[in-house]
């Protein structure tokens, strides 16, 4: 019987260390291209969703088909990145896998979950460095490796409605912001908001900190990756500011504002609408709007800094959609000549910008002719050009610590924490610890 | 002679043990099925959760950190959240649950006209998909555009934000488990139809009360069905994740886009369960050694309950015998 424990316990952890998806050991061969002109089938995980993108994606995907008749790609769309980590994990990933957030690429790259893309780059003579804009490189590598390829760029600025902006120019600073935010917001007879010029709170669909934390320059972590943020008076600015503004509106009515909107990806979002006159989006709302609300009359500006950073106005955040293949992916020849192609051909590139109105992600595909450029278009590729424009740079934490500081917004926002210094602290606490939980020593 | 009788046994006992491990191995050949289900589905799972919990796993990568996960539990604000959380769920939310079932037992078995409509009025929305259910709660309850908030407020009667104020958040789930109340029902009903008539009509003559009958008839008659919808009421609780997770995902309007990130237990964390931490750190944040760590305390809160629960029905098979 105690023989039969120990060799039921030793097979136990045989199976358990065989269960946990290993290392790979050894760097693959790679052909600059497919070496084989077989038809090949790949399995290609997206996140796009929306109609005008699909349909731009689709036409991309025949570009290809003609580049490379051999290959046929097959498109799945909505993923998500915990469904690509899983399939991985369950060992049948799709060939190629595109993420809409540069959240997980500390992940992707520290795992092995995606593979790494410097052997292939190597052997296609692509130079990375010079091909991609330098703030890219921050957020498509992780310690040196870089395991996804950036497939165009987003950036985020200020859209405003023309005919509720009754004549007022766009906000540069705060300040302004909250000024003009009070003038063109429009109450009824209850106190009920018809018509918010602004709406300050952080669960606003675009207001995330990632996103607005850029208006005042503030800093996520330190260069050993612990919290930045409790330290960092910037945020004590920002949402000081956005306190105040949600203060002014009453943080029930805001909500109860904010709840009466439509899906922020349908034609129901409160800016197409008509419902507020300003809000922090990114380029794509363009097409968006082109779309869904081609009669709107707006315009598009760089989100406004703190009244005391006016040499930063032009700035603005940058990530991007991020495309790689992950391990274990059944043809990786045929899935690396897919990625080279949409994250490399100038023509690809800027026909997809051209039709969803991402910025493109090379150089090259920036300064093409072809590039379709009208006015409001144009704040955004400024604002990706402006030298302190900034990303997030990859964390093995980054949606956590996000998550973190959000909540803690959140409770700032609404009243329920009236001490925001000892807030920020327990952000900085709650992040150091997680970082000590899945990355110390 | 003592080498003879050696020999004598030495010649014997072989026979024996083959004889014995023969039976053995037909009794481990019987119980085949169940050792390979219970060594595949549970021992082997549980001596893994052990070992992960003891790892810095991301599920792909494995490292040994000794306590480190079992240390971190001890300072993890948001997991002692959801652990008080859980439990306000199941002191406030099981009884309620118990009584209202219990409630709307005794009237439907007691109408003498349209029961059968009652009774499936009460019983259809436990039939309704969990996340149908709490989506149209959601609606209903929402302050901007739900009904509830529309028709309160133009008699005059403020409402709360259900599921947007911490301190309303837990009671609007709670509702939503009162409302879907018919599977307690059906259990109680068949409890209380087989209360024995003559004690009523025993009672009745002696002058008692109907609270008296309820009392001193009813409640210790149907106890054991009490007493078991009262711990798998727990067992379930310990294990509540989809209203939760759909009502807050749904309540704080979070958007599914790059930046945006959503975390269970909006709002302020106050729907968060023990079991949503436990999926979040580990298919969400991927730290699956810690998560092991969280599975392996539900599992031993969850067997104590388990354990109560097969203790009380040894002492109603007792009594009864």
């Amino acid at each position: 019987m105690k023989r039969l424990l120990v060799l039921s316990a030793t097979a136990g952890l045989f199976l358990m260390t065989a269960c946990t998806a290993g290392t790979e050991t050894s760097a693959p061969k790679i052909d600059a291209s497919s070496t084989s002109h077989e038809p090949v089938t790949i399995e290609f995980w997206h996140g796009f969703s929306a109609d005008n993108e699909l349909k731009a994606f689709q036409d991309t995907l025949e570009g290809f088909k003609k580049q490379y008749p051999w290959i046929t790609v097959n498109a799945t769309k909505a993923v998500q990145d915990d469904q690509i980590i899983q399939s991985v994990r369950g060992g049948n990933p799709p060939d190629v896998a595109l993420s809409f957030t540069t959240d997980s690429v500390a992940q992707f790259c520290k795992a092995n979950i995606f593979q790494d893309l410097n052997p292939y780059l190597t052997a296609s003579k692509i130079n990375a460095s010079t091909l991609f804009p330098k703030v890219i490189d921050e957020y498509t590598q992780y310690a040196g490796k870089r395991c996804v390829m950036p497939m165009l760029a987003d950036t985020y600025g200020l859209y405003y409605n023309k005919k509720l902006m009754k004549g007022n120019e766009p906000p540069k600073t705060l300040s302004e912001l909250a000024d003009l935010a009070k003038k063109l917001t429009v109450k009824d007879s209850k106190g009920d908001i018809k018509v918010a010029g602004f709406v300050p709170t952080s669960q606003m669909y675009e207001n995330a900190p990632i996103h607005t934390g850029v208006m005042v320059g503030a800093k996520w972590t330190n260069p050993d990756g612990t919290s930045a943020i409790g330290a960092d008076p910037q945020w004590k600015t920002l949402l000081t500011w956005q306190k105040d503004l949600t203060d002014w509106y009453g943080y029930d009515k805001i909500e109860k504002f904010r709840k009466s909107f439509g899906d922020e990806w349908s034609a129901d979002n409160p800016f197409n609408k008509g419902q507020v006159a300003m809000a922090v989006d990114g380029e794509w709302r363009n097409a968006m709007l082109a779309a869904d609300a081609p009669d709107l009359d707006y315009g598009t500006a760089p989100m406004p800094v703190a009244d005391d950073q006016a040499q930063r106005y032009g700035a603005g955040f940058i990530a991007g959609t991020v495309i790689g293949i992950p391990r274990g992916a059944k043809n990786p020849e045929a899935a690396w000549d897919l990625v080279k192609y949409l994250t490399t051909d100038t023509n690809a590139l800027v026909t997809l910008s051209n039709a969803i109105r991402n910025v493109p992600s090379t150089l090259p595909a920036l300064q093409s002719p072809d590039l379709k450029k009208d006015t409001n278009f144009q704040t955004f590729l400024d604002i990706f050009a402006n030298p302190n424009s900034t990303t997030l740079p990859a964390h093995i934490n980054s949606a956590f610590n996000q998550q973190t500081l959000q909540e803690a917004q959140i409770k700032w926002e609404s009243g329920r924490a009236p001490d925001l210094n000892a807030l920020l602290a327990g952000v900085d606490k709650t992040i150091n610890e997680k970082l000590k939980l899945t990355a110390g020593d | 002679m003592a080498t003879a009788t050696l020999g004598r046994r030495g010649k014997a006992a072989p026979f024996r043990t083959r004889e014995r491990r023969r039976a053995n191995l037909r009794a481990l050949l019987y119980l085949s099925p169940w050792i390979v289900g219970f060594g595949v589905f549970f021992a082997y799972p549980l001596i893994s959760t052990v070992y992960f919990s003891f790892q810095r796993y991301d599920m792909f990568t494995l490292e040994p950190v000794g306590l480190l996960n079992w240390k971190y539990f001890l300072r993890d604000d948001a997991a002692w959240t959801s652990i008080k959380n859980t439990l306000w769920l199941v002191v406030v939310m099981v009884p309620l649950r118990v009584v209202f079932g219990l409630g709307v037992a005794q009237l439907v078995t007691k109408l003498k006209a349209g029961a059968g409509v009652f009774r499936t009025i009460f019983y259809l929305p436990s039939l309704v998909p969990l996340v149908a259910g709490t989506l149209g709660f959601v609606y209903l309850l929402n302050p901007g555009t739900g009904p509830v908030q529309a028709i309160l407020g133009a008699v005059g009667i403020p409402s709360p934000d259900w599921f947007g104020d911490p301190a309303w958040s837990k009671w609007g789930l709670t509702l939503l488990a009162l409302w879907s109340v018919g599977d307690l029902m059906v259990i109680f009903m068949a409890a209380l139809l087989d209360v024995p008539k003559q004690l009523y009509e025993a009672a009745a003559l002696d002058g008692a009360s109907a609270w008296q009958q309820f009392t001193r008839i009813t409640l210790p008659v149907i106890r054991p069905v009490v007493m078991f919808s009262a711990v798998t009421g727990v067992i379930q609780t310990l294990q509540y994740f989809t209203q939760a997770m759909v009502a807050a995902r749904v309540a704080s309007g979070a958007t599914d886009s790059a930046g945006s990130v959503f975390t269970p237990g909006y709002p302020d964390g106050s729907t968060l369960t023990f079991p949503e931490w436990l999926f979040q750190e580990g298919f969400r944040d991927f730290a699956m050694g810690y998560a092991c760590v969280l599975a392996l305390i539900l599992f031993a809160v969850s067997m104590i309950f388990t354990l109560i629960l097969l203790r009380q029905f040894r002492g109603f098979s007792e009594e009864e015998a």
